[in-house]
């Protein structure tokens, strides 16, 4: 038959190996593409209601600021701790890697008890009004991103108990939690520049 | 970042050669591409069964003016879960389910997906999708059409309506963790001997649906999550007199569900660019030409929504500028067209059935993409909006574009996947019934809309009803075409005659493995040592007796 | 010798192909009687899109047509087809030109839906001297809590800015006629505020500058006369309006085109459309009812009890096609 690709016959030796390259990260990149426009909805239905209403947020549902501002601060930290983790397993340090992810880890649990604290202070609650029902979906579904980044973060410590696990050549689940944390981190700033600065100034 | 190598994830348990599976073999969680596509097209065509029986008992039911077959509550309900099911169960996890899922891998020459239990994962969650809305029914099925509007969404048969949304939520992050695979598996997996110019443009088809998939998908999840706060929760986004606003839905929601049009098309017409060259025996008109249309139809799509939103809450200028912005579309789409066309000029076409389902679309889709067209001016939109001329336009283009490039995609393959060709003279009978039932079915509905008749109205004004009585005796022909489909399939899968590698004489990868091709598809790699449909070449090379071709 | 025949054969399918595009563009039947001043703008928008259309659609039929018949393979038939690749010149041919067709449809577009008042919708300065509207008042005492904080609302919503406007010649003058027009499942309710008549049925003058209000009580309705080829949602917390003009006498029908329940489909009443004396003597006549208008108790069902019965339907039906409720 003339119209066949005569591969087989001139074929290069390929090793029949059940191998290909991890494109893991890659992967996670591309799937943060989808989340942030996921944020991204949101974000622009809040926008969206906040350009209806004259007064935003409505009276008796202002934000607070103090404790948010601490965890920021806490948040945007961990995203420089965990990159220590990072460098020290590029430098084959596991212990050093472990230690800077329970940091990371121990300031994402800080991060998120401030938030449930903030909710238990507020005075206002989901149901109160849009402002309200805006506020605790856009923070709520925030921190479920960070509940599963931490749970990420104690993943890649879970395993790194083995030796060898982890090591300065082969670490990409260090760098996927990294990237993830990252980008939760990403996507705070936003949130926190929407809902409480500019809420506020 | 240094790439460590992984293990593939193999399934071991069974033989090597699928030839020596069992049939339930493939009902079981396997990580093997091949599988899984076969599991998506099979999952797939059950939910088309059930959202056609639907439509069939909306059909009875419109034959006559007066509501007396369904309940009309009943009607609605029938009525959102056959869009639902066509679209989420059917025609995307067929196309970029199926097909994408079966042939990415053996077209780049890979021997599996990137992320093979991702795959899994995702065509899992397929059937609790389909489970939830068919549950649905216990408590009424959810009934607001299938954009499921707010406040209607909000008030009728709300726990329906939750089930439904779960449901959309989980087809759509199936959606979203197969485009991420096939986007790796297309940007780094094909075989290094094949240029990018080399790439079959289903490949290329498969890339834009999924960068498609990838950022509208999630945005339909925060219009539904929201929606499903406001029905459970007590929240208030799409509640007016609280505070909230309805067409802030519409907008998230059109978002996704204009380009998810556009997933349900882009594979077909991937399908389309390799099944026309293989049965003209001609290389594609217009390579690159097909692929960058895919991407500018991609691109474009996005920023289209609005014209399904004339005459909703939208000011002028946006019904303007999405006016502008929809009619461009309709320019990479003709190019495609065009290609396609010019692709069978001078060939020596096969006019098998899988070659008529494809011509068949090709007359089908471009009634309804002319259709659209009108739709996208706003002038008339707003007479024809929301009447049968929509539900014309948009089953030329689902069924006679979709389910017909399906159907093409399906006898073209099913040597592949089964080792088995399937039976012609059943197959004709097919696209004659099928052919028949979509213009009798659906060309009078124009008419329809256009003389005044809404959609979604299970009672309606009686002076429509004799050309209600056609659409429906349409409907049972369709019905009715799916039988010989079916007993085609069925035999062809255990009796049919033996295919060979090859039986088309195809020049893309996946012919170039055994049918049905090995788990991890060769033992050895191919090499590309030419294109994809770089038919005629030699034999153009060798002779010159083409000439009296031109002269005949 | 070759050659003619086949540059005769084009010219003579460019013909019959224009022809026929012609003639189905202009006698196509169907599109329903024009009974506004906006009808007769889409529908010559239409007849031309139907024809271009035609046209393309003749043409790639006719060429699939031909190629499939011409080039099929022969019984014994070996090899392939002709190795042809593309072809630049006839590829940006048929990218030019629907290019070419689709800006010109769309600054088409843009023209009719200024014509037709699209692009100046809120351009009324009389609406505001409506309030308080006597349609709101009564509407208000429904029991439904729910519904009566939408309609506080609505009533303190400003004037409508989304929908069909002033068409060109009517620019920045006031209506003649404003009806405020609320949708609820299933029926509509007209209300005229300077008379306060309230009506099932909408009736108009012939030839007078009509601008309707539209609003929702309960969920997304959408009003449509397809005599007048207009539709426009009535949509809760979003005022709308339709501003037109009709243009022959007669009684057409109103559908509802938003799916809004179970019902949606006998959501339908009608528009009248009077001579200027008629419509002053149905005006007079109705005026003396409105004074204690009565909403019929369909008003107070709907958002609690959605489970609507065969009955109420037939209710909501008969008095949406028999009675005016104001004659009640
Ligand atoms: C496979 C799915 C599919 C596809 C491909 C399309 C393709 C198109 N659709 Fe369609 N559409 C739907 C599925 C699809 N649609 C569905 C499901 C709905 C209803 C949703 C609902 O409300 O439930 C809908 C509704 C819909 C509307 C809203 C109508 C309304 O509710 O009032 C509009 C309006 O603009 C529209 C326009 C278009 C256009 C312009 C195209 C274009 O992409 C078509 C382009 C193709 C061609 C034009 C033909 C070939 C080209 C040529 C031969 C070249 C020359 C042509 C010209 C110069 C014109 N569609
Ligand atoms: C891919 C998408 C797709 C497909 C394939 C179809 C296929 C069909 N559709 Fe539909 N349709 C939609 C997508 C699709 N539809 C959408 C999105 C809507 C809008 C919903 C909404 O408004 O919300 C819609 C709405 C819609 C309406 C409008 C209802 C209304 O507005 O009130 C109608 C009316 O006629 C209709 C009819 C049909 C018919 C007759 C078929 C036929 O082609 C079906 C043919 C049926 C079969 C081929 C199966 C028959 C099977 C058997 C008989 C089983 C035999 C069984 C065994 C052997 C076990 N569809
Ligand atoms: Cu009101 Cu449909
Ligand atoms: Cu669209």
């Amino acid at each position: 038959m003339q119209g066949t690709v005569d591969s087989q016959a001139t074929a290069i030796a390929v090793d029949h190996a059940h191998e290909h390259p991890d494109f893991r990260v890659l992967g996670l990149l591309v799937f943060l593409i989808s989340e942030s426009l996921m944020f991204g909805g949101l974000f622009a239905a809040y926008l969206l209601l906040r350009g209806m209403h004259e007064q935003w947020p409505p009276e008796g549902t202002e934000v607070e600021l103090l404790v948010p501002t601490i965890n920021t601060i806490i948040l945007i930290s961990s995203s420089f701790v965990i990159h220590y983790g990072d460098v020290a397993i590029k430098k084959d340090d596991v212990r050093g890697m472990r230690k800077w992810y329970w940091i990371t880890a121990a300031m994402g649990a800080v991060f998120l008890s401030g938030q449930v604290y903030e909710y238990l202070t507020l005075g206002y609650g989901l149901r109160t009004n849009v402002f309200a029902n805006c506020f605790y979906v856009m923070t709520g579904f925030h921190g479920l991103h960070v509940f599963v980044g931490i749970l990420l973060i104690l993943g890649v410590i879970w395993r790194s108990r083995r030796p060898g696990h982890y090591n300065a050549h082969k670490h990409t689940g260090v760098a996927m939690a990294e990237i993830y944390w990252h980008f939760v981190d990403v996507i705070w700033i936003i949130l926190f520049t929407l809902l409480y600065i500019l809420t506020r100034f | 970042m240094a790439q460590a190598q992984l293990p593939l994830d193999t399934p071991l348990s069974l033989p090597e050669h699928p030839k020596a599976w069992k049939w339930y073999d493939y009902f079981t969680f396997n990580v093997d591409h091949k599988v899984i596509g076969i599991q998506y097209l099979v999952t797939a065509f059950i939910f088309y069964l059930i959202g056609g029986l639907m439509a069939v008992a909306m059909r009875t039911e419109l034959a006559t003016a007066n509501s007396d077959f369904l309940d009309p509550n009943l009607y609605n309900a029938f009525l959102t879960n056959h869009g639902t099911i066509m679209i989420f169960l059917w025609v995307v996890p067929a196309a970029i389910g199926g097909f994408g899922n079966y042939l990415v891998p053996l077209m780049v020459g890979a021997r599996d997906m990137a992320f093979p239990r991702l795959n899994a994962l995702a065509f899992w969650l397929n059937p609790p999708a389909g489970a939830l809305l068919l549950a649905s029914f216990l408590f009424g099925g959810a009934q607001a059409g299938w954009t499921s509007y707010p406040p209607l969404s909000t008030i009728t048969a709300t726990t329906a309506q939750s089930m439904w949304i779960l449901a959309i939520v989980l087809a759509g992050t199936s959606s979203i963790m197969g485009s991420v695979n096939f986007i790796v598996t297309i940007w780094k997996m094909k075989v290094p001997s094949m240029r990018w110019d080399q790439l079959p443009l289903f490949c290329w088809a498969m890339l834009a649906t999924s960068l498609l998939a990838l950022v509208s998908t999630p945005v339909l999840a925060v219009g539904l999550i929201l929606l499903l706060f406001d029905i459970n929760f007590g929240t208030s986004f799409y509640k007016p007199d609280a505070g909230g606003n309805v067409v802030i839905y519409q907008h998230l929601f059109w978002f996704y569900s204009h380009p998810a049009v556009y997933l349900m098309i882009l594979p077909i017409f991937g399908i389309m660019s390799e099944v026309i060259p293989v049965h003209a025996r001609k290389p594609i008109f217009g390579y690159q030409a097909i692929a960058y249309s895919s991407l500018a139809i991609c691109c474009v799509g996005l920023f289209v929504w609005v014209h399904h939103m004339f005459t909703s809450g939208t000011p002028p200028w946006m019904r303007m500028f999405f006016t502008i912005s929809t009619l461009i579309v309709a320019v990479p789409t003709g190019v495609k067209i065009f290609s396609w066309v010019a692709t069978l000029w001078g060939g020596k076409i096969r006019l098998n059935s899988a070659m008529l389902f494809a011509i068949g679309l090709l007359s089908m889709f471009v009634l309804g993409g002319l259709s659209g067209v009108t739709l996208g001016t706003a002038p008339v939109d707003i007479h024809v909006h929301d009447t049968y001329y929509v539900v014309a336009h948009f089953h030329y283009v689902l069924f006679g574009g979709s389910v017909f490039g399906l159907y093409a995609g399906i006898y073209h393959w099913f040597p592949k996947m089964t080792g088995r060709l399937l039976d012609e003279r059943l197959g004709i009978l097919h696209f004659i019934l099928t052919l028949i039932g979509t213009n009798l079915t659906f060309l009078p509905m124009h008419e329809l809309g256009l003389k005044g008749m809404p959609r979604r109205v299970a009672m309606y004004d009686p002076q429509f009803e004799s050309i209600n009585l056609i659409c429906t005796i349409g409907a049972f022909v369709l019905a009715f075409s799916i039988i010989p489909f079916l007993i085609n399939i069925i035999w062809s899968w255990n009796k049919g005659k033996i295919a060979g590698d090859n039986p088309w004489g195809g020049l893309s990868l996946e012919w170039t493995t055994s049918s049905p091709p090995l788990i991890e598809n060769w033992k050895v790699l191919p090499v590309v040592t030419k294109g994809p449909y770089d038919y005629g070449i030699e034999q153009r090379k060798g002779s010159t007796d083409e000439d009296d071709d031109e002269k005949e | 010798m070759e050659q003619i025949p086949a540059s005769i054969w084009t010219l003579t399918a460019g013909v019959v192909v224009t022809l026929i595009s012609f003639w189905v563009g202009h006698h196509h039947g169907l599109l329903p009687e024009q009974a506004s001043e906006q009808a007769p703008l889409v529908d010559n928008f239409f007849d031309i899109m139907l024809t271009i259309g035609t046209a393309l659609f003749l043409v790639v039929q006719g060429a699939i047509i031909l190629f499939v018949i011409r080039y099929r393979r022969r019984a014994g038939e070996e090899g392939d087809g002709l190795p042809v690749e593309g072809n630049l010149p006839l590829e940006a041919f048929w990218t030019a030109i629907p290019a070419l067709i689709v800006i010109f449809l769309g600054i088409y577009s843009v023209d009719i839906f200024q014509r037709m008042g699209g692009l100046n919708p809120g351009d009324h300065a009389m609406h505001s001297m409506h309030t308080p509207k006597p349609a709101m008042a009564v509407v208000a005492e429904a029991p439904s809590k729910t519904t009566s904080d939408a309609t506080a609302l609505l009533a303190a919503a400003p004037t409508p800015e989304i929908g069909i406007g002033a068409s060109p010649d009517v620019q920045g003058k006031a209506p003649d006629v404003v009806v405020d027009v609320t949708g609820m499942q299933y029926a509509w309710i007209f209300t005229y505020p300077d008379s306060g008549i309230v009506s099932g049925e909408l009736h108009i003058p012939v030839g007078k500058d009509v601008q309707l209000n539209l609003s929702a009580r309960d969920v997304i309705h959408s009003f449509w006369v397809p005599q007048f080829r207009l539709k426009q949602d009535a949509i809760p917390g979003v005022p709308t309006e339709l501003r037109f003009k009709a243009t022959k006498v007669g009684t057409y029908p109103v559908v509802c085109a938003e799916l809004c329940g179970g019902y949606h489909g006998a959501m339908r009443t009608q528009v009248i459309v009077h001579t200027p004396e008629d419509f002053e003597a149905w005006r007079s006549q109705n005026q003396a009812i409105a004074t204690a208008p009565v909403i019929p108790s369909l008003s107070d069902r709907h958002v609690e009890e959605m489970g609507v019965t065969p009955q109420l339907v037939a209710q909501v039906e008969a008095m949406t096609h028999h009675h005016s409720p104001a004659k009640l």
